[in-house]
């Protein structure tokens, strides 16, 4: 066991050194970072002391080293625009990008379970079929464009909802007053619609199996109620499944809300890598992606990690 | 009966012909195949149908700019579908950037089919080190989100359709790769490759004629879906303003250009482009899940 946790973890190091490498050439081979941040108007002595400034004018190979041992002080470089702290910057949009993405989780749940249950329970009524044909299109409906549509109907025609921004906010978070949760609804319902889709067919397909276990049949057999079965016997069963994949999902969650993020103007991380990426502030955009790869390395860890314990079958394939 | 009227029914029985009988069986996957067909051809056709070339500057009058559906232009042109801040129609720069979605969307998937059945084959013919090295990577590709690859991928590379399309091709290949490795296993023990090595044929050859035709059906299946997933990844990387170029606006970038003018009630700028996406990609899915039903042995009696 301890082998395949230090052969695993050296593995997500080896993948984190070679997404560092990829990120940073691949940033920084891109164009002139000179063209870009010096003012043309700027003379030769004015740009070549903001070259030596920035540590453009070393070879590419130093400026990876240089900006390997800052990575490992926390140190991701300072934004070109705003001139802080690249991971800062970053740091500071993060509550934002979280209570978007739970939110949408938590929509997900709500709206998801319930109609995943109703579609396992009755699966040959004209409800379930509408809402598996719902499910398909939550599937396959571009985000951005639902969005779009949002913005529309509820914003713009009814009036309802406010369409952009995060309202105002309690200690950083929109949830914590009624003007900032009411900013939180349209862009939350909009990227929950990929996981609402999620968790209905799950949760059917869940319900439909677990209502075919012996210990279902007991405890009809028992004489419970029908409601007293399903909702207790059943229903805490598929919760588990439900539950992880929705767990797993909050990295790919995060990774969406950049679309969200950018049709509703919520000031998240997924808003400023998109900024950074239009005005090329590489430090921003490598530090973003650092993160980003970060998260999904520990997540794919804990994942593989998890499995291992459970399913000892991993655990023998990793050692041969 | 004659003789010359059993030769159809023997042809009948051809693969390719019970294929398309069974696929016919389903009348929604038939419809989404005639809509997507109509899609194409509008496309196709377009600079021969539309009302107006949407990137003539001399046929478009700035006059024109945010009429609404219906409303008859300067030049005479009634726009059924309104037109955008600069008077293009919509309709025409609709059926134009339908053309660019459809060409990037089936385009990658292509390159990509190609690329990733390749890989995977190769994976699974050669075992060892080089499957393990191949699947390994496909591990990785696919553990991540496709919007954050294609992100990194257009910061790198900037704008443009070449670029959208590499970036797709990147990011699509791990799924055909997987699929074919897959079957490739399974028929890589058959007889009649194991013939083929007999006959010590190079193995480019058994890879190409032999093997890559048995594990054609999951192949098609993914590739469907998959020409769905790329015009909605397209279009979200040009709303994004990482994809096409202006120039060169689709489907995603159309519905960028109306977003501004949503907020005060202009919808059709936005709306009419993301209706014909929502078609494309609605019709193709719906194919690709007929398919697999047709294409999976395991569900034929």
């Amino acid at each position: 066991m301890t082998v395949y946790l230090l052969r695993r973890l050296f593995q997500s190091l080896l993948v984190l050194v070679a997404m560092s490498l990829i990120v940073f050439v691949g940033v920084y081979a891109v164009g002139d970072p000179v063209e870009i941040l010096i003012s043309p108007d700027a003379d030769q002595a004015e740009r070549a002391r903001a070259i030596v400034a920035l540590g453009l004018d070393k070879p590419l190979w130093q400026q990876y080293l240089v900006f390997v041992q800052n990575a490992l002080r926390g140190d991701l470089g300072r934004s070109f625009v705003y001139n802080e702290p690249a991971l800062q910057l970053i740091l500071q949009k993060m509550p934002a990008t979280m209570e978007l993405a739970l939110g949408a989780t938590v929509f997900a749940i709500l709206v998801g379970l319930p109609l995943g249950l109703y579609a396992g329970l009755h699966p040959d009524s004209g409800g379930a079929k509408a809402i598996m044909a719902g499910s398909i299109l939550g599937f396959s409906l571009p985000t951005f464009w639902v969005g779009l549509m949002l913005i529309m109907v509820f914003a713009v025609q009814l009036g309802w909802l406010p369409s952009t921004g995060r309202g105002d906010t309690l200690w950083g978070w929109s949830f914590l007053t009624p003007n900032g949760l009411s900013h939180l609804v349209l862009p939350s319902i909009n990227l929950a619609l990929f996981k609402i889709s999620l968790v209905i067919r799950l949760t059917r397909s869940g319900v439909r199996e677990t209502m075919l276990m012996d210990y279902v049949k007991f405890a009809r057999a028992k004489g419970l109620s029908r409601n007293r079965v399903t909702y207790v016997h059943v229903f805490k069963n598929i919760l588990i499944p439900v539950v992880t994949v929705v767990g797993l999902e909050l990295g790919s969650t995060i990774a969406f809300s950049v679309v969200t993020e950018s049709v509703f103007a919520w000031p998240g991380m997924g808003k400023l890598i998109i900024d950074s990426i239009n005005v090329l502030d590489r430090p921003v955009i490598v530090a973003y992606l650092m993160i980003i790869v970060l998260m999904f390395i520990v997540i794919n860890l804990v994942v593989d990690i998890m499995y291992s314990v459970l399913d000892p079958r991993v655990r023998l394939e990793g050692q041969g | 009966m004659s003789s010359t009227t059993v030769a159809p029914a023997v042809r009948e029985e051809t693969p390719f012909r019970r294929f398309l009988s069974e696929f016919a069986a389903s009348k929604i996957a038939m419809g989404g195949f005639i809509v997507f067909a109509i899609i194409v051809v509008l496309a196709v056709l377009a600079p021969w149908i539309t009302p107006q070339d949407p990137y003539d500057l001399g046929t478009i009058d700035i006059m024109d700019g945010r009429l609404e559906p219906g409303a008859v232009g300067a030049s005479g042109i009634t726009h059924w579908l309104g037109t955008d801040d600069q008077g293009r129609d919509m309709l025409s720069g609709i059926l134009y950037g339908l053309r660019i979605s459809l060409t990037v969307g089936a385009g990658s998937a292509l390159i990509a089919g190609l690329v990733g059945a390749s890989l995977g084959m190769l994976a699974a013919y050669a075992g060892g080190r080089t499957d393990s090295v191949i699947m390994r990577v496909v591990d990785l590709q696919l553990s991540f989100p496709t919007i954050l690859a294609a992100l990194m991928i257009l910061a790198f590379l900037g704008k443009g359709i070449l670029n959208v399309v590499i970036a797709l091709v990147i990011v699509e290949w791990a799924y055909y790769a997987r699929t074919v490795r897959g079957s490739a296993l399974v028929e890589r023990r058959r007889e009649y490759i194991e013939a083929a090595q007999c006959l010590a044929l190079p193995t480019r050859r058994i890879l190409f004629r032999h093997l890559l035709p048995n594990c054609l059906p999951p192949l098609i299946v993914v590739g469907t879906i998959q020409v769905a997933r790329a015009i909605a990844l397209e279009a979200t990387l040009s709303f994004l303003g990482l994809g096409v170029p202006i120039t060169e606006p689709s489907l995603g970038l159309l519905i960028a250009n109306g977003y501004e003018y949503m907020l005060s009630g202009k919808y059709w700028i936005s709306f009419y482009p993301g209706v014909a996406l929502l078609i494309t990609i609605v019709s193709i899915n719906l194919m690709g899940d007929h398919l697999r039903d047709v294409l999976n042995p395991r569900l034929k009696k």
